[in-house]
């Protein structure tokens, strides 16, 4: 379940990724896809929004189950990926590129693991 | 994230074991890559590659479920059927040979212990299929109610030694075709082929030799066979299916498509749309309750239930099982509150039995217990979905038919 899971990046508890870019990129991982099944409606906030570190920011809805999106880091919405709002599949088929949810230009960022320690959550 | 997970519920929702039991066919799921998950004490695959494809492959080809949780319990003696018509709602002494029921086993006061099809096996034989969740509890009350009215009948758990798969899908019956080693069976009947075998019956064959029973039912909306067969054998009729039907676009399909499936096809699930405090007529399913059914000597059958569900049956309901059509696109879920419009201010009329993003459909579909002023079809009502009004519309059950 927790194959390949990038090194660049950081992670939540929760299941999201930042990765370092400025702004930052924000998306859901490959566990989280996984353990979803296959995601049909993706909500995410608006580019202005002021967004706090483990806070609800949006929706991610399978056919089977919904989950809350918490934003990994505290700032502004600088950005929001259209494109997997037009077609969700995109989260499942690559969560760490195509799949990216949004962009945000970041004050200060909440508790964040690094790719081993959130592996070792999700053995 | 947070992950609010929908039907099925795990198994300790139901009381169930914490030690799951596995399938016949559980090395054949593991080989596949399944994705398991504990369901009313089985560890069952919820998927095996994807839900949708899995959805899809059953309405417009053909999926193979693995239904062995499902509980087999055999009733059989000279009085069978005049005691499955005491102990069940449904005319099972009227029902005729290698024929299938829906039928339901309530309570005293009408409540719902579990919804179940019957298949008459023989003159004096009957299957009764009970759902996995609620296996124990209907082994013990056919039991106790053969101890209770006294007849000459016997009931026996065959679950553990029996295996269950379906077939379902537009090419259902091709992939059943194509099956080798499926034979009939010397004492079944003559003219019967799983091609013309009616909907609702079923027809004894061999497998490899082996007995087996094939049914025309299921629970997706779909055409269908299921196959009741021993748990030895179960692996191999799986292989087999799921060669025959390569050429005919049958994938192994899990637990989620089955729930999205039975939910287009505005099926009930129990625990969902059915419980002990809900009566067959809530469920829009009063038609499986038969009062009128009489014994040998044309008295009225006594059944357990009668008395309240005679009552019910006359009387106003308080609540109406109803189809809501998602007008946005966020997806009501089981549990949510129903109101009479999107504003803040606007009363409970309902709550939401089942409810997901139709993959057929395109928009979210949800059942629904409402106040019966509020259940005419084109209604409009809003659902809580987590904090925020969703506008949905009231439409007709099921959600999806299958093209004829």
């Amino acid at each position: 379940m927790a194959a390949e899971l990038p090194a660049t990046l950081q992670y939540t508890a929760e299941h999201e990724w930042v990765d370092d870019s400025s702004p930052v990129t924000v998306g859901i991982t490959s566990v989280a896809a996984e353990a979803l099944g296959d995601i049909v409606f993706v909500e995410l906030p608006a580019v202005g929004d002021t967004v706090e570190a483990g806070s609800v920011i949006g929706e991610i809805e399978s056919t089977k189950s919904v989950s809350e999106l918490f934003s990994p880091v505290s700032g502004t919405v600088a950005e929001v990926n259209q494109a997997v709002v037009d077609d969700p599949s995109l989260v499942n088929a690559d969560p760490y590129g195509a799949g990216w949810l949004l962009r945000v230009d970041m004050t200060s960022a909440g508790p964040l693991l690094s790719a081993a320690e959130y592996g070792a959550l999700n053995p | 994230m947070s992950a609010t997970g929908t039907s099925p519920q795990p198994s300790t929702a139901t009381g169930a074991p914490m030690t799951e039991q596995h399938s016949p066919l559980h090395d054949e799921h593991v080989a596949l890559g399944a994705a398991l998950t504990a369901f009313a004490g089985w560890q069952m695959p919820l998927r095996y590659t994807s839900d949708l494809a899995e959805h899809t492959a059953v309405r417009t080809a053909a999926g193979l479920f693995d239904l062995s949780h499902m509980g087999e319990i055999e009733v059989t003696g000279q009085d069978a059927g005049a005691y499955l018509d005491r102990a069940l709602v449904g005319n099972l002494s009227g029902l005729r040979v290698l024929g299938a029921r829906y039928t339901m086993v309530v309570q005293e006061d009408g409540g719902v212990i579990d919804d179940l099809v019957v298949y008459r096996t023989g003159e004096t034989t009957y299957l009764v299929v009970a759902n996995a969740s609620n296996h124990a509890v209907v082994l013990a009350e056919l039991r106790d109610r053969a101890a209770a009215t006294g007849l000459d009948v016997q009931v026996e758990d065959r679950s553990a030694a029996t295996g269950l798969v379906a077939v379902q899908g537009p090419h259902a019956l091709a992939v059943v075709e194509a099956l080798p080693g499926l034979a009939p069976d010397p004492d079944g009947p003559a003219d019967v082929t799983p091609a013309t075998l009616r909907y609702y019956a079923c027809l004894p064959m061999r497998f490899e030799g082996r007995p087996v029973l094939v049914a025309r039912t299921g629970y997706t909306g779909e055409d269908g066979f299921e196959f009741f067969v021993d748990a030895d054998g179960t692996p191999a009729l799986w292989r087999a299916l799921l060669a025959a039907g390569a050429d005919h676009g049958l994938v192994p399909a899990g637990l989620s498509a089955r729930d999205s499936l039975r939910l287009e096809a505005g099926m009930p699930l129990y625990g969902n749309e059915l419980d002990r405090t809900t009566t067959p007529h809530d469920a829009g399913l009063g038609r499986v309750v038969r009062l009128d059914k009489v014994d040998a000597d044309g008295e009225p059958v006594p059944f357990v239930g009668r008395d309240a569900l005679a009552a019910r049956a006359h009387s106003a309901p308080a609540r109406v099982l109803v189809g809501l059509q998602g007008l946005g696109r966020r997806a009501a879920r089981h549990g949510y509150a129903v109101h009479a419009s999107t504003q803040p201010d606007a009363p409970v009329v309902g709550t939401v039995t089942s409810g997901a993003p139709s993959p057929t459909l395109g928009h979210p579909v949800a059942m629904a217990y409402v106040t019966p002023e509020v259940s005419a079809e084109g209604t409009e009502l809003a659902v809580d979905v987590r904090g925020r009004r969703e506008p949905v519309r009231v439409v007709a059950l099921p959600f999806y038919r299958r093209p004829r």
